[in-house]
This record gives structure tokens, C-alpha cells and sequence, in this order.
């Protein structure tokens, strides 16, 4: 699902359970999922994509 | 703008108390004269312990009569935000949906408070379930900055701030998701710590993010956060106050890519001023850079309310009208998130700690503005910075919540104040709790311009 089709879904549910308001909520959200998605820290299937950043230990 | 009020330390307190100067009884009996005089107007607390604080405060005057000293925090009238349990008491959380609430037991922080031998004045208002940094939604309606009242003293944490501000409290406990200690504090002109993640105990405390959740104080001065650190912590690593380092030599990357990109014009020149002090007393300065600070905004709405939201589902279908209209809408939105984007999230945030603890290598700390804005209009939606306009939520939580992703503790400490008299904070960001408050005692003053904490707004 794409944040497009994603957004689209939620407004619509958001709608049909009558919360109009989460409209730019969900907006907010569907930019925010975009941006992780085009994070090059993400693992990709097709083994294309180079790899991104290393996750390293925690902090302390 | 209210004429600017004394802010006394918890050291100075204990101090005096020791010294037969005053007593614990007439230090509550104070903070309490300062709720009943000037809380209508603030609205700091939700609950406020006048008979217990006093039954406890002279309990602790009687131990001390008799030989028996808990430490610091003996006989310190203390408040505690209103998402802390206390036995016996609601946890509002600021909000109907606790109204039928009482707390079976202490929270761990209250308890170890007590035991220090604290006097607990009063529960303190935040923004409703801590997910704001306004304190505007509240079933109890909002907190208005001590110095003035149209402005928001910042929050979550905002009721703490403003109580110590005020001088309702020599210390408050506030809890921190993305800055809700740092972002009230800095507006309000005091020292707020965030430990490092897990080294102060989250067990009776309404969650916002369990893995972004942090606890700590807001209070005067570092000394004193130390204190208080060193009382509720589990390890914390602190023995007795911290020990100036010689701040010649020491080494403080500054993050200005993203960090430095959006700040008010005299938000920007007291931090410069600030840099210019910590060179001239011979702290190194060099720039650092966070490869992937464009995605802390993204990582972080993405781990905070989809945890936020999973904490709310069953209330919100059995009571929705008992939240606030924005924070309901805030985590009704946030039940559409799909795993998939929240585990992309929790990828992104092993990656932005790695990048913090690159940028700490080498290096004491790091030092950046602690909030992008002086305290906030109260119903501003957006806030004028430089050439644009920006969402408040956004801006507030700009440039503490990467280190709720992270979980390295900072804290800001005030570096000034606007031709206005808003004051302006710093935050230092390090690797260990007790290293990062040694050296913070060591660069206070230059931090603060050689204003003491009493005299900063004045």
C-alpha cells in the first residue's frame, strides 16, 4: 500500500466514523510515512538497493 | 510582563535549614502562601497537599532536631506532575478519562522521593496524557506562564515549570517523551533534566511512549538537578554534588546543520553568545553533523503516537468524549499507522543513535539551543520564525525529541532572555547522566552569562 492509497483509505474510514477532523492529522502522517520510506536506511527485497547505515548498539 | 521572582536551590535551602536560619515548616508554609496567592492565575496544580505537606515538613524538621538527616532533599517542598502516582490520590494525567482514578501505591520516584525525607506539595497540570508541548489541552484548563500570562510556560511539563518558577516549589518531577522537561523548562527560565532512557524508573506513571518515556526534575540550578537525579535514579552513578572538571580542555560538538536552520533571531544570538563565553573560558568548539537529522520529525511522530495510541484504543472507543477535541484527534489518527512504517521508524532510530554517539565520540557533549522559540502565545497555532510561519508543535519539539529517539541524556540549562525578558535556554547532550551534570556545573555560569539563577530574569 502506498502512503497515497493509504492516506485515502484512512480519510475515508475517518469519514464513515464520523472524525472529519483527523484529516490533516492523517495527512501529517501519510508525509511522515513517505519520508521513512525513502530513507535509505531501508532493507529492500530485490537486493538492488545498496544497504543504508548500520544499526549500531545503544546508547550507554 | 509579572515583575521577575527569586529562585531559590535546593542547596541553599538545605543549607539554611541545617543552619537553624529557617525551617522546613516555614519553606512549605511559603510555597503554599505562593499557590494560594498567584495559582488562579496560573493554574500550576491540579491537587495541592496543604495539610500533608505541612504534617510532612514537620516531621522532618522534628528528625533533624534529633540527629536524623535523609540528605538533600530533607524537608524540600517538592512538586510532582499530575501523570506520577501518588497512594491514595488520582492521576488526572489531565484528563476526564481518569476521573474515576485513585493510585493504589506510590509511583517508584515518589516513593524514593518520600524516603529522601521530600515534602510533596501538590500534583502539577500538563498538557492532557503529556502529548503536547502547550499545556493548552487540559480537562483543567491551561497553564499560563508565570511571567506572562498570555504565553504558554511550554510542556508538557508546564504545570511543574510554572510552580517553580513561581516559587510554589523549590523542585518539581516532570516527564519527558520529546522534551517535556527541556521545553518548559527552557521557557521557563530553569535547569531540566533528561537521564539517560531507564536510569530513572517509569513504574507508576501513566505512559505516553514507553520507549521514548523518560522522568526527571525541573528545578534551579544544576546542583540541584543533581540532587534529585541522584535520589530518584536507580544508579545514578552521583555522589554527593558534582565535582567541577576544569573547563579548559573540554570539547562540545555543535549540531548546526538542521539544528541551527530554524531559530527565532534572538533565540540564535543568545546561543551564540553562549558559544563565544564557552570559547573565551576555553572550551573547544566544532561543528558536528547528524547525517540524518531531516528524519528525526518523521521517526519520531511515527514511534511516539503509534505507541501513544496503543496505550488509548480501548479508551478511546468506550469514552472518546472524555479526551480533548486535538489530543483525541491526535491519537484516533495515529491507530491508522501501518507496522510496516512503524518498524521502518525503529529502524531509522537505531540509526539516528548511532549517528548521536558518532557525534559524542571524541567529545564531553554536544550543545545546542534547547527550544527554537521564546514561550509560546497561548491559541497560536503557528509561530512567526525568521521569514516563515511553523506549526508550534513542530517547532517546540524540534530540538529535543532526537534524543528521546536516542535515549542520551541532556539537559538545558538558561542562557539568557529576550529584550522582552522571556528567558532563552542551552541544552548539553552527553553519553552519561552523571558525567553530562559534572560537566554542566562546570560551564553554568558561562552559560548563563554570570547570571545566577536568582537574578537571570531580572
Amino acid at each position: 500500500m502506498t502512503p497515497e492509497d493509504w492516506l485515502e483509505s484512512a480519510r475515508a474510514d475517518a469519514e464513515r466514523r464520523g472524525l472529519p477532523d483527523l484529516r490533516p492529522a492523517l495527512e501529517g502522517l501519510a508525509r511522515s510515512a513517505d519520508r521513512l520510506r525513502e530513507a535509505d536506511w531501508n532493507d529492500d527485497a530485490s537486493g538492488t538497493r545498496e544497504t543504508g547505515p548500520e544499526a549500531p548498539a545503544p546508547a550507554g | 510582563m509579572t515583575a521577575p521572582v527569586e529562585l531559590p536551590s535546593i542547596v541553599d535551602l538545605g543549607r539554611a535549614i541545617r543552619a537553624g536560619a529557617t525551617t522546613s515548616e516555614a519553606a512549605t508554609e511559603r510555597c503554599l502562601a505562593a499557590i494560594r496567592d498567584r495559582d488562579r492565575s496560573i493554574n500550576a496544580f491540579i491537587t495541592v497537599l496543604a495539610e500533608p505537606a505541612l504534617d510532612a515538613a514537620r516531621t522532618a524538621d522534628r528528625e533533624l532536631r534529633a540527629g536524623r538527616d535523609r540528605g538533600v532533599l530533607h524537608g524540600v517542598p517538592i512538586s510532582i506532575k499530575d501523570l506520577l502516582d501518588m497512594s491514595g490520590l488520582p492521576t488526572s494525567a489531565a484528563s476526564h478519562v481518569r476521573r474515576e482514578h485513585v493510585a493504589a501505591r506510590d509511583a517508584t520516584v515518589v516513593a524514593r522521593l518520600r524516603d529522601a525525607g521530600a515534602v510533596l506539595v501538590g500534583k502539577t497540570n500538563l498538557h492532557e496524557f503529556a502529548l503536547g508541548t502547550t499545556n493548552e489541552e487540559s480537562a483543567y484548563g491551561p497553564v499560563h506562564h508565570p511571567l506572562d500570562a498570555t504565553r504558554s510556560p511550554g510542556g508538557s511539563s508546564g504545570g511543574s515549570a510554572a510552580s517553580v518558577l513561581a516559587g510554589m516549589a523549590y523542585a518539581s518531577i516532570g516527564t519527558d517523551t520529546g522534551g517535556s522537561i527541556r521545553i518548559p523548562s527552557a521557557a521557563c527560565g530553569l535547569v531540566g533534566l533528561k537521564p539517560r532512557f531507564r536510569e530513572v524508573p517509569t513504574r507508576g506513571v501513566v505512559p505516553l511512549s514507553a520507549s521514548l518515556d523518560h522522568v526527571g526534575p525541573l528545578c534551579a540550578t544544576v546542583a540541584d538537578a543533581a540532587a534529585i537525579f541522584g535520589t530518584i535514579a536507580d544508579a545514578s552513578g552521583i555522589e554527593g554534588p558534582p565535582a567541577p572538571v576544569p573547563a579548559r580542555g573540554l570539547r562540545l560538538g555543535v549540531p548546526r546543520r538542521y539544528f541551527l536552520d530554524l531559530l527565532d533571531d534572538e533565540v540564535a544570538r543568545a546561543f551564540d553568545d553562549t558559544c563565544a563565553r564557552l570559547t573565551a573560558a576555553g572550551v573547544a568548539l566544532d561543528d558536528v553533523v547528524i547525517p540524518h537529522a531531516s528524519d528525526i520529525a518523521a521517526i519520531y511522530l511515527h514511534v511516539a503516537i503509534t505507541e501513544a495510541a496503543a496505550f488509548h484504543a480501548r479508551t478511546l472507543e468506550s469514552r472518546p468524549d472524555d479526551y480533548t477535541p486535538t489530543v483525541r484527534v491526535r491519537l484516533e489518527a495515529a491507530r491508522y499507522v501501518l507496522a510496516e512504517d512503524y518498524l521502518r521508524a525503529l529502524r531509522g532510530r537505531d540509526v539516528l543513535r548511532g549517528e548521536v554517539s558518532a557525534a559524542l565520540d571524541g567529545r564531553d557533549g554536544l550543545l545546542l539551543p534547547t527550544l527554537a522559540v521564546p514561550a509560546t502565545p497561548l491559541g497560536a497555532a503557528t509561530v512567526r520564525v525568521g521569514a516563515g510561519e511553523e506549526p508550534v508543535r513542530n517547532v517546540t519539539l524540534r530540538l529535543t525529541q532526537l534524543f528521546n529517539i536516542t535515549g542520551h541524556p541532556a539537559i538545558t540549562v538558561p542562557c539568557g532572555a529576550t529584550g522582552g525578558g522571556l528567558p532563552i535556554g542551552a541544552q548539553l547532550v552527553g553519553m552519561s547522566t552523571a558525567a553530562l551534570l559534572q560537566m554542566a556545573a562546570t560551564l553554568e555560569a558561562d552559560i548563563r552569562g554570570g547570571r545566577p539563577a536568582r537574578s537571570l530574569l531580572a
